[in-house]
């Protein structure tokens, strides 16, 4: 245990932890969108949320995806059905603790910064805020068990369709 | 004197099936609507009772946009106060919520009862003798604005107007019957978020009455096949125009029966959600409303999407920008699972619903294709040009051209 509460952990853990982060965050910036279900579990769960809301206790926010199928349908809705402004994004995500380890799951934090870029060149940041992670290092490849978005601000700009 | 908003607006005919552009845009008529539609006679939902539960809870939000404390008197009354002080008109109350026994301004230190009474200036009488205030003044004539408020199912509601009628008259019978079906059984909060649009206030407001667009736009329904066709539906509104109702109904158990295996089957020329549990639902309601979008004039959502309940309000925030403050809710009485199906449907709802999502983004593409044209105006010739609500339908824009009766009543244009 270091000073902040966070946990040692060796190298080729964290090696592997890292890497899911970045692989996760390029391929949603690089437009792959159909393998982010991939980064997740079968018995997943992504939910974004809003810090007023996750500090309260409160159990709605902005997406709420409890199995991986639900990944698929966001990501199909997104493709065929829903209506917005072509843009795109870019995490940069900094300063990731290990906060525990239960039961081979790994608790992990990470703070993100995600920039919009819409079609026309606006560029704004879009949101930041904090990821709550559980993840697991069991099989072929690391993989997401629970990723909790947790949104600074109350306020999304216009409308959210690309996951964060 | 500002100009007459009748000089500045010229209207395109005597009814309210053309809208001139112009009315998305000009400051003039956006500092006007603030006079005669915010402070005009129209009750505001300024917020849920439960959130302000024990004498001294606060919290603050805006009627159109001036701000205003909601809070909860140390008799256990609602008052709903101006939040601004009387000495310089500083904001006296700065967090969003909070718990205070009085209201006491920060800048110089004058202090008001929780029902807005001035109860002492600091200094008042002067340092050793030497200034203070003149003999002449008057804490009574010197306190915060309240205003008057009425309550009802546990909802909020303030006005500026001394001419407004009580609120349940001034909604009406059929809009009171709706808030009891939808809200009366209690409110227990599961979540609160905003959107910020870049648009007008009253372009979303359009949106959220105009049950034309809603088969259309939003193609999640349609591209998963989840369309329920067969269902009834109408259009309700309060008389004058100002307040809507639009819904649907399942006539039967069984046809919400045949529809839930209906969504269920595989759809070989379509596509199919992987995990049809998000559509899943339950009968809530005996009158088997499946839909029900509620408005109350100006600003104020009353919404049942299956089993997503929710309340919304627009706040005005400049002539091209609104806010929409999003309360979600389900009742004391639900069970876990009941809690756990209003969770996973809140995913069609809100700035990421993906049945929702759509009408965040509409809004600012009006403002940006109408900006040169101010003279021009839109079209709202669907269903007729009158007032006249549908009993079965919902092909209509009659909904609409009753928040268009409402604003020109208010506006005197």
């Amino acid at each position: 245990m270091t000073m902040d509460g966070s946990i040692q952990l060796p190298n080729d853990a964290r090696r592997q932890i890292d890497d899911l982060l970045a692989e996760y965050a390029h391929a949603i910036d690089d437009d792959r969108l159909e393998e982010w279900a991939d980064f997740f579990t079968d018995d997943c769960s992504y939910r974004m949320i809003n810090r007023e809301n996750h500090e309260k206790g409160r159990v709605v926010g902005i997406m709420d995806c409890s199995s991986k199928g639900m990944l698929q349908d966001r990501i199909l809705a997104l493709r065929e059905a829903n209506v917005f402004e072509p843009h795109t994004y870019r995490h940069i995500l900094s300063g990731t603790r290990i906060t525990g380890r239960n039961d081979g799951l790994y608790k992990v934090e990470t703070s993100f910064l995600v920039v919009r870029i819409m079609q026309e060149g606006d560029m704004a940041v879009f949101c930041t805020g904090k990821y709550i992670d559980e993840i697991t290092l069991d099989g072929d490849r690391p993989l997401f068990r629970e990723r909790v978005v947790v949104c600074d601000s109350n306020r999304v700009d216009t409308l959210i369709v690309i996951p964060i | 004197m500002a100009t007459d908003i009748k000089d500045l607006i010229k209207w395109p005919d005597d009814g309210v099936s053309s809208i001139p552009y112009q009315i998305y845009t000009d400051p003039d008529v956006y500092e006007e609507e603030q006079r005669s539609i915010f402070r005009g006679p129209i009750w505001s939902f300024v917020g849920m009772e439960t959130e302000i539960a024990k004498p001294g809870d606060y919290q603050t939000t805006y009627i159109g946009d001036t701000p205003v404390i909601v809070l909860r008197d140390l008799e256990g009354d609602i008052q709903v106060i101006v939040n601004r002080c009387a000495h310089r008109g500083n904001l006296v109350c700065i967090a969003k919520e909070g718990h205070t026994e009085e209201l006491t301004c920060v800048y110089h230190n004058w202090r008001y009862d929780l029902q807005g009474n001035l109860k002492s200036v600091a200094f008042g009488k002067g340092v050793g003798k030497q200034g203070g205030m003149p003999d002449d003044f008057e804490r009574s004539k010197n306190g915060m604005q309240r205003l008057k408020c009425e309550i009802y199912a546990g909802l909020i509601f303030a006005t500026f107007s001394d001419e407004v009628a009580p609120l349940t008259e001034w909604l009406g019978p059929e809009m009171v019957e709706n808030i009891d079906r939808v809200v009366g059984r209690g409110m227990v909060l599961l979540g609160t978020y905003s959107q910020y649009m870049p648009n007008n206030w009253k372009l979303y407001m359009e949106n959220v009455r105009d049950s034309y667009h809603a088969s259309i736009l939003h193609m999640f329904q349609a591209t998963f096949r989840l369309n329920r066709l067969s269902m009834k539906g109408g259009i309700k509104m309060s008389d004058g125009g100002w307040h809507h109702i639009s819904y649907s109904i399942a006539e039967s158990d069984k046809e919400e029966a045949e529809y839930d295996a209906k969504k269920l089957r595989a759809v070989m020329d379509g596509y199919t959600l992987a995990d049809p549990t998000l559509v899943k639902g339950w009968r809530e309601f005996d009158c088997g409303t499946t839909l029900a979008i509620q408005s109350t004039y100006p600003n104020f959502v009353v919404q049942q999407i299956s089993n997503s309940l929710a309340l919304r309000l627009c706040l005005p925030k400049g002539p091209e920008e609104c806010e929409l403050l999003w309360w979600v809710f389900g009742t004391p009485d639900d069970t876990a699972e009941q809690r756990d199906i209003r969770i996973k449907q809140s995913n069609m709802i809100g700035p990421g619903g993906v049945i929702s999502m759509e009408d965040g983004v509409v809004g600012g593409w009006i403002q940006r294709g109408t900006k040169r044209d101010l003279g021009k105006s839109s079209v709202v010739l669907m269903g007729g040009r009158g007032i006249e609500p549908s009993g079965e339908g919902r092909a209509t824009e009659v909904s609409i051209r009753g928040f268009w009766q409402g604003y020109r009543d208010c506006m005197g244009i």
